[in-house]
């Protein structure tokens, strides 16, 4: 197992590293100036390249820079625009988005798991159909009209939640980005639980456990769930991943000032903020890569056969 | 030195055919014909079909057929409702059509600038089906051939192509886009670039798994005995036989590509004005909901059918591709 792990881990850094530089690379090469060149003259330019290191050639500028990375810091770490410092600001946000996230998850997996569980057991009743219809809807309702849609009900119509992010009162007036956010998760996830469950609860060693005696609850988590859980592990990783797309709007529509909504502004305004978009660029890569790794390893947790064949190869 | 031998007509003999016995009971059937019977079997697959078929034809003519183009403002004078001003810009424009409720003129009412809303929707679900269907168009054109490569060849070919794509798909749809934000133009280019680089890497993955289970087949040995070269055998012999699951992936892509188009002109990098998609309608019925909600009605009506309509063909082909043995 640790060698499988190690194994990963390495891969990963790998990945990462190369990732890093190539949204370095092309960032550096990019067409268009940094400075306003209009205002400035010819000398004050050079002396600002060589000020922000950009005369050096572009390997050593990428050296520098994970130099500077691996400290702790972002670059030179300001904004383009305003010269103020990138870390606390993307910090501040990292957190508001991750809370969101983190939230989503739990209301995916937790809802579409129950859903799932729920509806293979009460397979062709009213539960089951209700599960078949959330992931229909699920499906086809992107996440951010439901947002919209949850938005106008909930707190427009009958203001019950508040209609903008309040940061005050944060748990509260993060359910309905939350719900909205895992409604994709709900679905697909629902519907997998139900069919890897009644695929699993029609097999021979279902059939021998209850003959054993085994029934109930035990059974359910003995032997169903643990067989069904393996394939659904690797419906959530991409889904987890899904989530900080699907953020960048909810974030937009809820004004929450999250990392999303951070990156938006960096590229959809009127002029690109390189250093934001390296620094967050280099963050999303990073979380989105822990992410995969950290599922890797549950899986191998979960299904022992993936550790085995790993050894042997 | 040997002659090349010429082929005569009378080398091989035909056995009489009439003497052959054909089993009428159980015929047998071509493969896309038992693929098709499966398919329109299935009532929710043909729901599906519907659904795409019906929106794509009102995409195509009810844009052509409406009285109004889709970046007109339209004027309303005191005798009725009709067009007055033509492509004015919205300063001069009386505003006289703005925000009107729908009605028999303007099916689905007006927008803000006094604009069409049936004409921009049906308009909108053009160009954001263009967009979905050109991007994986040539994204099963690129993630197909690479897959096949990359299994047909295996070894270190595969090494090198496996680890590219690794690497490739541990980078964020997010930063993707972004990256190409700064070094294109917000548009249709930007949209379609941006579908480009991420939803080939599903189609070849599945491409390769087909490759490496029919790579071992007699066909295959029997055409590199008769002399076949390696790109014969990938794109004449390996290819048509992993049609099926491709055809699937795109089923299941082409909802992810009205998506893709719709996030990303709700976020203001996608389609720009005065050209509108599906996602860019949705934008702007956004900004007016608390007051006008039915502007924001329309857009989401049409892309959420979409996506059911497509999700329903895609789930119906991999049905019909590979039948249980309940189902049957």
């Amino acid at each position: 197992m640790s060698k499988y792990v190690a194994k990963r881990i390495l891969m990963s850094a790998l990945t990462l590293f190369v990732i890093i530089f190539v949204l370095f690379v092309l960032i550096r090469i990019m067409p268009g100036n940094p400075f306003p060149v209009e205002r400035m003259s010819a000398e004050l330019i050079l002396q600002k390249r060589a000020e922000l290191g950009l005369d050096k050639p572009i390997l050593i500028q990428f050296a520098d820079y994970m130099s500077m990375l691996l400290q702790g810091s972002f670059g030179n770490g300001t904004s383009l625009y305003n010269g103020a410092p990138i870390k606390p600001i993307m910090f501040a946000c990292l957190e508001n988005s991750f809370k969101v996230g983190v939230l989503s998850i739990l209301f995916g997996t937790t809802i579409g798991l129950g859903l799932g569980i729920v509806a293979a057991l009460n397979r062709g009743k009213f539960l089951d159909g209700l599960c078949t219809v959330v992931s229909i809807l699920g499906v086809c309702i992107p996440s951010y009209v439901f947002m919209i849609f949850l938005q106008y009900f909930f707190a427009y119509k009958i203001p019950f939640f508040p209609y903008f992010f309040d940061p005050s009162q944060f748990l509260f007036s993060s359910i309905m980005p939350s719900l909205s956010l895992s409604l994709f998760s709900i679905s697909t996830v629902a519907r997998f639980t139900r069919n890897e469950m009644i695929e699993v609860m029609n097999s021979d060693y279902v059939k021998l456990a209850e003959a054993k005696g085994l029934y109930g609850f035990e059974l359910l988590r003995r032997h169903v769930l643990r067989n069904a859980l393996i394939p659904i592990v690797t419906v959530i990783a991409p889904l987890v991943v899904d989530l900080v797309t699907g953020a960048m709007v909810i974030e937009k529509i809820y004004g929450i000032n999250g990392a999303g909504s951070l990156m938006v502004n960096a590229i959809a305004g009127d002029g690109v903020d390189y250093n934001y978009v390296l620094a967050l660029g280099i963050v999303f890569s990073a979380l989105y890569i822990a992410v995969m790794l950290a599922l890797d390893i549950l899986y191998g947790i979960i299904d022992p056969r993936i550790r085995l064949a790993t050894k042997e190869g | 030195m040997a002659k090349t031998y010429i082929p005569k007509a009378d080398d091989f003999e035909f056995i009489g055919s009439r003497d052959l016995n054909v089993d009428l009971n159980f015929a047998s059937q071509g493969y896309w014909k038992g693929v098709a019977v499966h398919f329109l079997r299935n009532r929710l697959a043909v729901t599906g079909v519907v659904i795409v078929g019906v929106i794509i034809l009102f995409a195509i003519f009810a844009p052509i057929l409406s009285s109004y183009g889709y970046q007109e403002i339209v004027s309303v004078n005191d005798t009725g409702k009709e067009l007055v001003a033509k492509s004015l810009p919205p300063q001069i424009a009386d505003g006289s059509a703005q925000n009107l409720f729908a009605d028999k003129t303007f099916l689905f009412g007006t927008d803000d600038m006094g604009r069409d809303l049936w004409t921009r929707t049906w308009h909108g679900a053009r160009i954001s089906l263009i967009i979905a269907f050109v991007a994986i168009f040539i994204d099963m054109l690129i993630g197909t051939s690479y897959g096949l490569i990359s299994g047909y060849f295996g070894g270190l070919v595969d090494n090198i192509l496996q680890r590219f794509i690794e690497i490739a798909g541990s980078i964020p749809t997010l930063v993707i886009i972004s990256i190409l934000a700064i070094f294109m133009e917000k548009g249709i280019g930007l949209v379609i670039s941006s579908l480009l680089l991420t939803e080939w890497i599903g189609m070849s993955k599945i491409a390769r798994a087909e490759c490496l289970k029919l790579k071992e087949r007699e066909y295959v040995l029997a055409s590199r005995t008769l002399g076949a070269g390696s790109f014969h055998i990938i794109f004449k012999q390996i290819l048509p036989n992993t049609i099926g699951p491709i055809i699937t992936q795109v089923m299941f892509s082409i909802p992810v590509a009205i998506f893709t188009e719709a996030f990303l002109s709700f976020v203001g990098v996608g389609i720009v004005l005065p050209q509108c998609s599906l996602g860019s309608l949705i934008e702007a019925g956004f900004g007016n909901i608390t007051i006008l909600p039915y502007q924001i009605l329309p857009p989401i009506t049409v892309l959420a059918f979409l996506m059911l309509g497509f999700n329903l063909i895609g789930d119906g082909f991999r049905e019909a591709l590979a039948p249980k043995l309940e189902d049957m």
